[in-house]
């Protein structure tokens, strides 16, 4: 029969197929061993252990931002099932109503919420927590999450500090070395400083059984990888001085810093309005309000804003002229309440005594003298024309770190504007335009811009007689070293002996009496000789804005000092009282009783919304 | 004529062998569903939701069952009600599609409150029967037109509905009637041309065109060296053999760029991906070499003995998708290792072997065919099943007989087995 044989061969087939499995499965189970490995691999867990964010410091040691564990409830309002409402609501110690207003919510909102996983409550207490994570397998669904944030001890320096955020998808795209879960630091300090801030991720690596739970320890540990903490930095800031700062600044607008002249360390650098440190730590909830702030707390004003410098430039005047050899000390000019650049037109100044020298002119800050000045310095017959002499204008006010970024070791620095000669020529027609076109910069104003930080500086400048540091917030410290170039003396081109003229008339200023016409003199200060100068920038929106700066002491100065108070009027008002008044604490660490009023008086002002007032230059 | 043998007991009539192995596939089954549902329902105490418990329930559902078909209902009654069976079935098979539930992308599950059964595992069952019931017919002949355009509308009709479901899997199991046919008398050729064109059609697709035209010359050299060899040395056969070599290379040619016209130049993109889907040529978006692979880490981790019940992490964790179902094997392999997966292969084997035994044994020819139906099924269905975990076999979701999770399937294997075990009952008593 036929059939037998079908029979045997279909079995032989059979035993055919069951050896090619069979072969098969030994191949991979016993000859190969990828899959081994693999699956070793399967099972393995890589926990990232996060490193400490870096600590800022002030200069003296306090500490600026640190860290702070912080536990939050997280739900996932999809993974709820039979919850046991009471007994969470009494773990959490939350009441009832919390309980059903949120469950509530989230029924509510179920197909918007979806799978997210949002925060149930924020910020319990470190026993609530311990005691829900004991139990958080009761409630499925719920689970703790252990955070870091920054905390800020001292209410200082909110914009210099700035603040960290997790790090969004697009932030992921841009820098591949982020994973989702890490802060990076947003702006200020924190973003400038973001690499040394940070430090590096580690990880555990653990083995896991067949029930999914963490067993041991990988190869005992020694593949692991240690997270490198973030190094800590120091500010050149003094925490008690910018939080005086700031206390002065509240309810202005502008800018205050203090430098210390021989260093070019920033020792204050206060904004006004300006971010309150309580809302860095959780600024996702802060973001939308600050941002429609109409007046712009995030602002960052010392560096960022463009201001004429006013009055103050008049020392810069000066001492070119000086340089230039168009002016002596001892040349006095006229003034009869202004200075006649035309037959019809006239750059106002106050009344005074006239005709003055250059110290008294820099006591009174009289307008005409500086006009004389600049246009000798324009008219000066060393040069074929004024475009030729005002290059080299152009040339020394560079010199004084104006006209462009400083080079702060900080974020979002700006750099004013000097205007070129070129621009006059491109207004006025090549060659076609005289001193009498340009005539406003002979007191600051007009097309010259900078910022408050440059202002700072250059009362740093006259404070050292002749060169500055650049600024900078970063201290030197061992775990960070500052960059040569902030050890690096910058001198002006005038030369040092110009600016001990100069010095004496602010000092004049300062110390002078009002009837001599003295502008500055509410900076004065029991015990230590303060030289100042006063300006009234004059400011096509609004009120003057009141500008001051000091040093002190005269011989060998310890602090040098900017405020421009925006639309607060006369410099010798407001900007003169808190400039001193900061240097004052710093020097003294207390204001003399016989300044007390001066103090609350300034603190108390609000000089948000002033009206504009009469015009004037001083 | 023989007497009677009813005196025999029951302990004699029934074969012991196919009813241990069965117990043994089914205990088996269990103790795997148990162990890859660890990582997913946790927790080692009784829970009546539990997977394992929900099949141990329909081990006993199944046991009710044969113990019916063994002992209660007469045989002949397969052989009265199959081919009503056969067509309500059809009618099951059309309704799935219109009314039916998709799960893992064909529609062809009924869903009956917490049950879900596929009308196409019925089928098999009555097709099966019908297609022993036809074939032993008295002037029944294989080769004669007639009969062969019944089988191929026996075996076709539910083969055509099956594959409008998309259930690659069960009409993967409907070849396997090629090899009853094969043992009926049908000649050895057809399977030999049956293999030679799912091997072209693969060819075709999945490589440029001359892959495939070197695979025809090879089997048209290896057909007529055989010829030469195995068949008549006349000079007319000669002849024939040339002429038949040279019809059957333009045939394979005509077949092979057809194939690949129509693939490439006639199915819309989405048909073609589909096709490329369903044959494994390109993982699906759900990620059939993403399981492949995870599934051959799992049972490649075994070793030779496997890390022991309970022990293994592949499968558990979740690594290995459909743990409990289709890939249910991977548990075998990963906790008992080379020698645990060998036993089960071989036990289904000897449950397969002892199958054909009986149905050669047997004098019933209806005992017959409807033994090697379902031995074929089921070796299909090892094949299929345990090829694709260790990727011999594209990605094709079709149970591990007995094995794999799930209540329905697990109830219509029991069925089809214990029908052949009633039969050979019913062949040891009477003859």
């Amino acid at each position: 029969m036929e059939s037998r044989p079908r029979h045997t061969k279909l079995v032989i087939g059979l035993a055919v197929a069951v050896l090619i499995l069979l072969g098969r499965l030994f191949y991979i189970q016993i000859i190969n061993d990828r899959y081994k490995r693999d699956a070793l691999n399967n099972s393995i867990v890589y926990e990232t252990i996060y490193p400490p964010r870096g600590i800022i410091h002030d200069r003296n040691g306090e500490i600026l931002v640190g860290n702070a564990t912080s536990y939050d409830i997280m739900v996932t309002p999809r993974e709820i099932s039979s919850l046991d409402t009471l007994r969470l609501a009494e773990v959490l110690g939350v009441d009832m109503d919390f309980m059903r207003e949120k469950l509530d919510y989230y029924r509510t909102y179920r197909s918007r919420i979806g799978f997210k996983t949002l925060t149930f409550i924020k910020n319990v207490d470190a026993a609530t927590y311990m005691r829900f994570a004991e139990m958080e397998y009761l409630f499925p669904g719920f689970k703790g999450q252990v955070r870091t944030i920054r905390t800020h001890p001292f209410n200082a320096g909110g914009n210099l500090l700035g603040y960290i955020s997790e790090v969004d998808g697009d932030y992921i795209r841009k820098h591949p070395e982020y994973r989702a879960g890490d802060d990076v630091g947003r702006t200020g300090l924190e973003a400038a400083r973001e690499e040394d801030l940070r430090g590096s991720k580690g990880y555990h690596i653990y083995l896991r059984d067949s029930r999914n739970r963490v067993l041991t320890s990988y190869n005992n540990g020694e593949d692991d990888l240690l997270a490198v903490p973030g190094k800590d930095i120091t500010t050149t800031i003094d925490a008690h001085l910018q939080q005086y700062g700031q206390q002065l600044m509240q309810n202005k607008k502008g800018s205050l810093i203090a430098i210390e002249p021989s260093t070019g360390e920033i020792l204050a650098m206060v904004t006004s309005p300006g971010i309150d440190v309580d809302v860095l730590s959780d600024m996702g909830k802060n973001y939308a309000e600050l941002a429609a702030n109409p007046d712009k707390p995030m602002f960052n004003r010392p560096v960022q804003a463009s201001y004429p410098p006013g009055s103050v430039f008049k020392l810069v005047n000066g001492l070119i002229g000086m340089q230039e050899g168009v002016l002596e000390p001892w040349m006095k000019y006229p003034c009869s309440k202004g200075y006649q650049y035309t037959s019809t037109r006239k750059l106002g100044c106050h009344s005074h005594k006239s005709p003055l020298d250059f110290d008294h002119a820099v006591m009174t800050s009289c307008n005409a003298y500086f006009c004389y000045v600049f246009k000798s310095i324009l008219e000066n017959p060393a040069y074929s024309s004024t475009k030729e002499a005002y290059d080299r204008w152009e040339q020394y006010v560079r010199s004084f770190g104006f006209g462009s970024p400083l080079g702060l070791d900080y974020p979002g620095e700006l750099g004013g504007s000097v205007p070129k000669s070129s621009r006059y020529d491109k207004i006025y027609g090549k060659n076609h335009w005289r001193f009498t076109s340009v005539v406003s910069l002979s007191i600051g104003q007009g097309e010259l811009l900078c910022t408050p930080l440059q202002i700072a500086n250059l009362c740093a400048t006259i404070a050292n007689r002749g060169w500055y540091i650049t600024p900078h917030i970063i201290k030197d410290s061992e775990d960070l070293s500052i960059d040569d170039k902030y050890r690096e003396k910058h001198y002006t081109e005038v030369d040092a002996k110009h600016f001990e003229k100069a010095v004496k008339g602010m000092s004049m200023a300062v110390n002078g009496t009002v009837q001599d016409g003295a502008t500055g003199t509410m900076a004065r200060i029991p015990g230590v000789e303060v030289c100042g100068k006063t300006g009234t920038a004059e400011n096509p929106h609004g009120a003057d804005h009141s500008v001051f700066i000091c040093f002190a002491p005269r011989e060998n100065p310890q602090i040098a000092v900017a405020a421009y108070i925006e639309n607060a009027g006369f410099g010798g008002t407001w900007a003169c009282p808190i400039a001193s008044l900061l240097a004052e604490k710093y020097l003294n660490g207390e204001i003399d009783e016989s300044r007390k009023w001066v103090e609350s008086r300034a603190m108390e002002a609000n000089l948000m919304n002033v009206q504009k007032k009469e015009k004037k230059t001083q | 004529m023989t007497p009677l043998r009813s005196d025999r007991g029951v302990a004699r009539s029934l074969d012991w062998a196919l009813i241990v192995s069965w117990l043994a596939l089914v205990l088996t089954g269990v103790l795997c569903i148990y162990s890859a549902s660890q990582g997913a329902e946790g927790g080692e105490g009784f829970n009546p939701g539990a997977r394992y418990v929900k099949q141990l329930m329909w081990i006993g559902i199944s046991m009710g069952a044969a113990l019916l078909i063994t002992f209660v209902i007469k045989p002949h009654v397969w052989e009265v009600l199959c081919t009503p069976a056969y067509i309500m079935v059809a009618v099951l098979l059309v309704a799935v599609i219109v009314f039916g539930s998709e799960i893992n992308g064909s529609k062809s599950w009924f869903r009956l409150g917490p049950v879900a059964f596929q009308p196409s595992e019925l089928s098999k069952i009555t097709t099966s029967l019908v297609l022993a019931h036809y074939m032993r017919t008295p002037g029944f002949k294989i080769t004669r037109f007639k009969d062969i355009l019944m089988l191929a509308a026996i075996v076709g009709i539910p083969a055509v509905i099956i594959l409008a479901q998309g259930e690659t899997g069960t009409l993967l199991v409907y070849m396997s009637y090629a090899f009853v046919l094969y043992r009926e008398g049908m000649s050895g050729w057809w399977l030999a041309l049956i293999g030679a064109a799912i091997v072209l059609f693969i060819a075709a697709i999945r490589w440029p065109l001359w892959v495939a035209g070197i695979l025809l010359t090879v089997m048209l050299v290896a057909y007529f060296l055989f010829c030469r060899i195995h068949g008549s040395r006349s000079f007319v056969a000669r002849r024939n053999l040339w002429i038949v070599t040279a019809l059957l290379a333009v045939a394979g040619a005509v077949y092979i760029y057809s194939t690949n016209f129509v693939f490439n130049n006639v199915l819309r993109p989405h048909q073609r991906s589909r096709i490329e889907v369903l044959l494994g040529i390109t993982e699906d978006k759900m990620g059939a070499g993403y399981n492949v692979n995870q599934s051959m880490i799992a049972i490649g981790s075994g070793g030779l003995s496997g890390k022991g019940f309970l022990q293994g992490t592949q499968t558990s964790y979740g690594f290995v998708p459909e743990q409990c179902t289709d890939f249910i094997f991977c548990t075998v392999g990963e906790e008992f290792g080379f020698l645990g997966c060998a036993a089960l292969i071989l036990l289904f084997a000897f449950l397969i072997w002892r199958i054909l035994h009986d149905a050669e044994a047997s004098r019933e020819p209806f005992t017959r065919i409807y033994g090697y139906c379902l031995a074929g099924c089921f070796f299909m269905h090892l094949m299929i099943n345990v090829g694709m975990t260790i990727g011999l076999m594209p990605v094709i979701g079709i149970p591990l007989p007995f094995i794999s999770y799930g209540g329905s399937s697990m109830l219509s294997f029991t069925v089809m087995l214990f029908i052949f075990v009633a039969l050979v009952r019913r062949d040891r008593k009477y003859f």
